[in-house]
């Protein structure tokens, strides 16, 4: 039996735990050579040197970029604490939420590379625009229909019942688009609506208030739902706040089978 | 190479698809060789003569690889999809090394016994 | 129409099926290569028996659903033809598969 660690998809944990640089690698004070993306998909690089301090991370760096070097830098960002999800972008080729990761993780030697997220288009530099997300998020089916109105009671929900506790553990999605943009399907079939909208989806299959619950499994199945996804795990590896994208998605085709999780 | 396809549940994918389509290109092949048994055994026989060159029986090593690997890897999607999972973060990578080395093994008596 | 559900459904199924089928064939890719391959060998063993018979025929009919809906997931993925391309090239695959690989049971059995 192998170690129980090794057997999983290992979320980056390194995004957590501030781990401070290795021997060998740049140390505070050092220039890190940044290349960061300009203009559209259509731009290219430009190499800025930055000093590398304690305590640093990626989003601190673009922000100096654009304080002290390059003023018209595009970038996007609001609560800088890891609950917004506006500030991912791809950092040394893979996609980050760039307020949470120290740059000590991610530098190679001193080189950062900086780009726009993958498979969203490029308004500006490192902004994205996230309309095809938030469209796909609608086409899965993501949106809520409750089965009341506010002038009846509440719903009493158990937050000890099994479906209550499958839902909560795919529900804290930041909709930073991280996934989205690790997801290769995404890129290689334009219909796929891509991991956190199916995550989303398999939330609204736990959800008892949920009017459409019923239709919950054909939506999963429509044109690019579910059936694109090929569990390479990409989504549950880079999601920033551990979700699992890709065992919820498993999750939605098994009931194609087996039917929908009992949510009394 | 890029951290986003440098892990093992994605070469997993990848040695699933390419053993998957190589299979694909070959099965025609195969069915019609089967198929000049219709002409009694020594046309049969004609056609196996060409295993007889080493290049072809490389190329049956291959095949008898590439069909374990894709039988394995596709297990593991299978539990995927249809049993629950250890933990939500358990993505049976564990199963990936073992598969292809049980692949290789079957490839390795294939070869003892041509 | 079929949908994309029962499409799925009919690729993991055949999928379950070809399992065990996979494991007796290659079992017996070893023990037939034991002392070479010889038309009088392979045919011995198949020709007149119901029961080879009725697992190849099997086996084809799992391979000719699985084989070209997996082809179609890459062709998607990886190709730029139209989704209605795509569909009547695997139908036809799934033609050919069926064809040639019931005739080969039928040469062989
Ligand atoms: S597991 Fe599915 S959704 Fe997640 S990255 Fe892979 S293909 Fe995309
Ligand atoms: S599932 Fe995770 S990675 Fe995907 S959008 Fe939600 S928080 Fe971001
Ligand atoms: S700025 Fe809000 S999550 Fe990074």
């Amino acid at each position: 039996m192998t170690s129980k660690t090794s057997d999983t998809v290992q979320p980056d944990r390194s995004q957590h735990d501030h781990v401070h640089a290795q021997p060998g690698q740049a140390q505070p004070g050092d220039r890190l050579e940044v290349s960061i993306w300009r203009g559209k998909r259509d731009g290219g690089f430009k190499q800025y040197a930055v000093e590398l301090r304690e305590n640093q991370t990626v989003l601190d760096i673009v922000t100096e970029v654009q304080r002290q070097h390059e003023p018209s830098l595009a970038y996007r960002f609001a609560c800088r604490v890891g609950v917004c999800g506006s500030c991912a972008m791809t950092v040394n080729g893979a996609p980050r939420w760039t307020c949470r990761t120290h740059v000590n993780q991610v530098i190679a030697g001193n080189q950062l590379t900086i780009e726009p997220l993958r498979h969203l288009p490029v308004i500006k530099d490192l902004v994205c625009d996230l309309a095809p997300f938030f469209e796909k998020w609608q086409k899965a089916g993501g949106t809520f229909k409750p089965t009341k109105s506010r002038l009846d009671k509440p719903e009493p929900i158990d937050p000890q019942s099994p479906a209550r506790k499958t839902a909560n553990a795919a529900i804290e999605c930041i909709n930073c688009a991280v996934c989205y943009s690790a997801c290769d399907v995404v890129g290689w079939n334009n219909d796929y609506v891509g991991p956190a909208a199916l995550n989303r989806l398999w939330t609204l299959a736990n959800d008892k208030r949920h009017a459409d619950r019923e239709q919950v499994t054909d939506l999963a199945f429509q044109e690019g739902g579910c059936a694109s996804c090929h569990s390479h795990g990409n989504c549950t590896r880079h999601c920033p706040v551990e979700l699992s994208p890709s065992q919820s998605i498993a999750a939605l085709k098994k009931s194609a089978i087996f039917g929908l999780p009992d949510v009394e | 190479m890029n951290p986003l396809h440098c892990h093992r549940s994605y070469l997993a994918f990848l040695g699933h698809r390419i053993s998957g389509l190589l299979l694909a290109l070959f099965l025609p092949v195969h069915f019609l060789l089967l198929g000049t048994a219709f002409s009694g055994d020594a046309a049969l026989d004609n056609a196996l003569a060409l295993t007889d060159y080493w290049p072809v029986k490389v190329a049956e090593w291959g095949l008898v690889v590439l069909l374990a690997t894709h039988m394995l890897f596709g297990l593991r999607i299978l539990a995927l999809e249809f049993t629950d999972w250890p933990s939500m973060h358990d993505n049976r990578t564990g199963w990936i090394l073992p598969a292809a080395a049980a692949a290789l093994f079957v490839g390795f008596i294939f070869w003892l016994q041509v | 129409m079929i949908n994309g559900r029962q499409l799925y459904l009919a690729q993991r199924l055949s999928a379950v099926l070809l399992v065990p089928l996979v494991l007796i064939h290659l079992a017996l890719i070893i023990i037939a290569v034991r002392n070479g391959l010889s038309a009088a060998e392979i045919l011995g063993r198949t020709r007149g028996s119901l029961l080879w018979g009725v697992f190849y025929t099997l086996f084809v009919l799992a391979v000719a659903v699985h084989v070209p809906l997996g082809v179609r997931n890459v062709m998607t993925e990886w190709t730029r033809l139209q989704p209605r391309v795509v569909d009547a090239f695997c139908l036809l695959f799934c033609l050919l598969l069926l064809i040639a690989g019931m005739r080969a049971v039928f040469a062989v059995v």
